[in-house]
């Protein structure tokens, strides 16, 4: 068994990507999962939401999201877990499959046909959803009036 | 008193089919989708994810779709969706000031760093009935300009750096959850946002407007409402990390009032805080003057009695899935209540006419 753990903050980078990634696009990247076993089999619950009491004070419940999740182990033994946003255990599964192969040998082969191109096309939607806000800031101007 | 009565059945499965009918409506007319809804009835999918106090927009859409359109029915179907899904845990608290900003505007200051952004927003639409949207025609194209990556803090952490502000008050840091334990007052002002958050927006909106018209006034700027997306993350036990795991729209309102000072605190503006699921900012400017006006005790104001002040009121009011359960079980049979009420009126009637034909 591997026990490659990358460094959590890159691992926990590419889960964020494969959560927010639209579920219809990651099954078009990635159309076929691997042999796996179910260490926790797809559950659909609820995550609490919290916010700040004035933005950045003390946290508050503000209420509920769907949530699914799963931990899957490939035939080597690596283990994959997903925490993914809505009901789609499909959605689920194919992120923890990916967290799984990311910690061996498939990498390289994964970060350039899945992960590269859900990171551009975020980007992307990011920056379309920012141009479209630039849009609609305001750019005041001054009248001035009398004599100087 | 409640008996069991029996024989409805028929009737209730007759009702149900004909329900089912009236639903579907003109079969003529082509079936709306769940993506329909929640697409193009965004805010309407927006307002049940809020009161429902569940995000996932196709559960709403599924719910108005069910609901007939009735929202009120629809948050109720999510919120006993919600009772049947485990909780996994809790989110980080939220980030807002790492919005990615929709819409951000400020009433306060003109000049805010990051700038006055005003969004998808119906301000300054003329509310004339357009009928263009009776025809169908091509998918309108959102303007777009080229966009600099400017951060935009929050402004009343600008007034904050200048003392003017009261300082960000403190609290528990897991904070009460109304769903877990029974309401008991007096309430944190924690379980006060979780309610109002969840509250009904006619009746958040009403009370409001009722400080702004004298009741519990808290003279309320707009220091800043932002739409935008948050990510959401949570720590998972198992990695010892903390992972992303969506994002969610959210809209906030910070409310700067006026605040004379007392014995202990200078002169200094005080806040009122509203944040909503989903893009209402009816409800989150709403929210953070409810907010503000329960307030009162903490910082040290006078209580006028008014309703927006009274947080038991207010609290055990704004639900309007309590409201509408108890309301509406009036209408269902009381026959053995009534029956009693019958006997009693029957009663005092024969003893009043007996003692008047006593008296005759």
């Amino acid at each position: 068994m591997s026990n490659l753990s990358p460094e959590p903050a890159v691992r926990a980078a590419r889960m964020g990507l494969l959560a927010r990634a639209p579920a219809a696009r990651l099954a078009q990247l990635f159309p076929d999962l691997p042999a796996h076993d179910w260490l926790r089999a797809p559950e659909i619950g609820a995550v609490m939401l919290r916010g700040r009491m004035g933005a950045v004070g003390a946290p508050f419940n503000l209420g509920e999201m769907s949530v699914t999740r799963c931990v899957l182990r490939l035939s080597d033994g690596r283990v994959g877990h997903a925490h993914v946003q809505g009901r789609d255990k499909d959605h689920a599964t194919r992120a923890a499959a990916l967290d799984a192969l990311m910690q061996g040998p498939e990498a390289g082969r994964i970060e350039a046909e899945v992960l590269a191109p859900l990171r551009a096309e975020e980007a992307a939607r990011r920056r379309q959803r920012a141009e479209r806000a630039a849009a609609t800031r305001v750019e005041f101007f001054t009248l001035v009036r009398g004599e100087d | 008193m409640y008996v069991a009565t029996k024989g409805g059945e028929r009737a209730i499965d007759a009702a149900h089919g004909w329900l089912a009918a009236e639903r579907r409506g003109d079969p003529g007319v082509a079936e709306l989708s769940i993506a329909q809804i929640r697409e193009q009835m965004a805010l309407a999918v927006n307002r049940v994810m809020a009161e429902g106090s569940l995000y996932d927009r196709d559960l709403a859409a599924l719910a108005i779709k069910q609901a007939r359109g009735d929202l009120i029915e629809a948050v109720f179907l999510i919120r006993a969706y919600r009772t049947t899904l485990p909780r996994f845990g809790a989110s980080m608290p939220m980030e807002t000031g790492a919005m990615q900003i929709t819409r951000r505007i400020s009433a306060t200051f003109k000049d805010v760093p990051g700038g006055q952004v005003l969004g998808p927003t119906f301000d300054y639409t003329h509310r004339l009935l357009d009928f263009a949207l009776m025809a169908e025609g091509e998918a309108p194209l959102a303007p777009r300009a080229p966009a600099e990556e400017v951060p935009a803090p929050h402004v009343l952490g600008l007034l904050d750096r200048d003392g003017l502000m009261e300082p960000v008050p403190e609290g528990a840091a897991v904070p009460p959850d109304l769903t877990r334990a029974p309401l008991e007052l007096p309430a944190s002002r924690a379980l006060r946002l979780q309610a109002l958050a969840r509250g009904d927006e006619g009746f958040v909106l009403g009370l409001a407007y009722s400080t702004q018209r004298g009741y519990g006034r808290t003279h309320a700027f707009v220091g800043e409402l932002r739409i935008g997306m948050v990510a959401v993350e949570m720590e998972i036990p198992e990695l010892g990390f903390a992972v992303e795991i969506g994002d969610v729209e959210l809209t906030e309102c910070e409310t700067v009032n006026q605040f004379i000072g007392s014995k202990t605190e200078p002169a200094q503006f005080t806040r009122g805080y509203g944040l909503v699921l989903g893009q209402s900012e009816r409800k989150a400017i709403s929210m953070s003057l409810v907010d503000r006006a329960l307030r009162w005790e903490e910082l040290g104001e006078e209580n006028t009695g008014a309703p927006a002040q009274d947080e038991e009121f207010v609290l055990a009011h704004c639900d309007n899935i309590q409201a509408t359960g108890f309301l509406e079980h009036i209408k269902l049979p009381h026959y053995v209540d009534f029956q009693s009420e019958l006997e009693l009126i029957r009663k005092l009637r024969r003893g009043a006419t007996a003692m008047n034909e006593a008296e005759e």
